[in-house]
């Protein structure tokens, strides 16, 4: 039995077939309507989640299966104190897999020890949430047909930003990846992943404060939400909210097949004139998210479909 | 010069950084137990300078030789039995070790539900670097369990 954890635990080979399998289920949903008639998927959020969930839900009942769980730790026995071991055990026996959200990091990992189903981990605190990072590398390939021999532009908030530290692991894996990385001085990306995971695995980068001065070079732009929840006080979160604001006029700077990503919600950091412009590709995104969401399903219980 | 008897069985850890041996008797556990310990501080060595030696009567096997490679895999550790040393151990760091160290994050698991063991397992053995199992957290310095 297996469970996802990171995005780093399956091989380049796993990945490749399972984005595969993904792209199948696009072209062929019919074909997958009914691949887990019977079987039962538990979403157990301990916080308050909208699209993550939601497209769960949506890939185990495309899928045929159905769905139960909570979507709030008050709404769960962690309310009257149980533990994440104690309530994975119950759950066990209910459900086929279980995809878990927890604002502790590693409480995921610490579920998958003691279950007897596949546990996904669906975001935990700022660690990891290894089904975004799916989805970006399924956009990715899908729209632009390869994951290697790319310039990606990573902008916003790198320095807090758990969906950019885990696709520039991901994504460091295929041949001739370079990255552009954009933000301002305070959000720069950790000195850990520069140092042991760009320096350490020679992938050439750079670091630039305007957006301007990036566009022209950039295959993919991945922008990133200041998210207010990380810093300690408000006047910090106002003065970088509105740092970048990617516009129309931006645009015009970009290569004609650029692919502008977002992992969403967005604020304002992606003007709404952009949603128009044929590069804009963050909707789809999160469509892809739910073929690779059930892509996922059926390789963690081991489903196959002919 | 002192003199300090020898042990019929046990172990003699040699080549401990000066002035760290009792912080080592506590992290081995050794206040724990009706062990006969000596205790040596500042003795005199050609390699270091300075050491800090210390002998333990008691069952070869009581040490948990993984938490010794963890704090300094350095430290010699030689296993006394009938008064002769029969074997010297040398020492690595372990792939994990649990609840030695505790983890700092307070966003861990680990923060919360306490009955979780610290788990920490070596990521990186030529920079020494051990994090959270759990979180990933990168273990920087000294706050022990107890």
């Amino acid at each position: 039995m297996r469970h996802l954890m990171s995005p780093m635990d399956f091989s380049v080979e796993e990945l490749d077939r399972l984005l595969s399998l993904a792209i199948d289920i696009e072209q062929n949903p019919k074909k997958f309507a009914h691949a887990c008639d019977g079987k039962k998927l538990a979403t157990c959020f301990y916080e308050p989640s909208t699209r993550t969930r939601l497209s769960f839900e949506a890939a185990m009942l495309n899928l045929g299966g159905s769905v139960l769980g909570f979507s709030s730790a008050d709404s769960s026995s962690a309310a009257k104190g149980e533990s994440v071991s104690d309530t994975i055990r119950v759950i066990s026996c209910y459900a086929d897999i279980c995809a878990m959200r927890h604002p502790k990091e590693g409480a995921p990992l610490v579920a998958s020890l003691k279950s007897t189903i596949p546990v996904i981990n669906a975001g935990d605190g700022g660690h990891q949430h290894p089904t975004q990072t799916l989805t970006d590398l399924l956009t990715i390939r899908s729209l632009k047909g390869h994951l290697g021999d790319l310039t990606i532009g990573l902008c916003g908030d790198l320095k807090f930003g758990r969906t950019v530290h885990s696709l520039i692991h991901a994504l460091i894996r295929y041949p001739n990846i370079r990255f552009v990385l954009i933000s301002p001085e305070e959000l720069r990306v950790p000195s850990y992943i520069r140092e042991d995971v760009l320096d350490k695995n020679h992938i050439p980068y750079r670091e630039v404060e305007r957006l301007e001065d990036a566009m022209a070079d950039l295959d993919i732009l991945y922008m990133t939400r200041v998210q207010k929840e990380r810093f300690f006080n408000e006047e910090d979160y106002v003065r970088m909210k509105d740092f970048y604001i990617l516009d129309k006029a931006k645009m015009t700077l970009a290569k004609k097949d650029m692919l502008v990503l977002h992992p969403l919600p967005r604020v304002n950091e992606i003007s709404v004139e952009v949603d128009d412009d044929p590069r804009a590709a963050y909707f789809k995104q999160a469509q892809y998210g739910v073929y690779v969401r059930m892509a996922l399903i059926l390789t963690l219980l081991e489903v196959e479909v002919c | 010069m002192l003199n300090v008897g020898a042990i019929s069985e046990g172990y003699v850890l040699d080549h401990i950084q000066a002035g760290t041996s009792l912080q080592l008797y506590h992290d081995l556990k050794l206040d724990e137990g009706d062990y006969c310990v000596a205790i040596i501080r500042n003795a005199r060595s050609n390699k270091m300078g300075k050491k800090d030696i210390l002998k333990v009567e008691c069952d070869p096997g009581t040490l948990d030789l993984d938490v010794l490679g963890f704090i300094d895999h350095n430290i010699t550790v030689n296993i006394i039995k009938g008064e002769k040393i029969v074997e010297k151990k040398i020492l690595k760091l372990p792939a994990e070790i649990k609840n030695v160290i505790k983890c700092k994050n307070p966003r861990c698991i680990t923060s919360v539900e306490q009955e979780l063991d610290q788990i920490f397992v070596l990521t990186d053995p030529e920079h020494e670097v051990y994090r959270c199992k759990y979180c990933e957290e990168k273990y920087k310095g000294h706050k022990r369990v107890r």
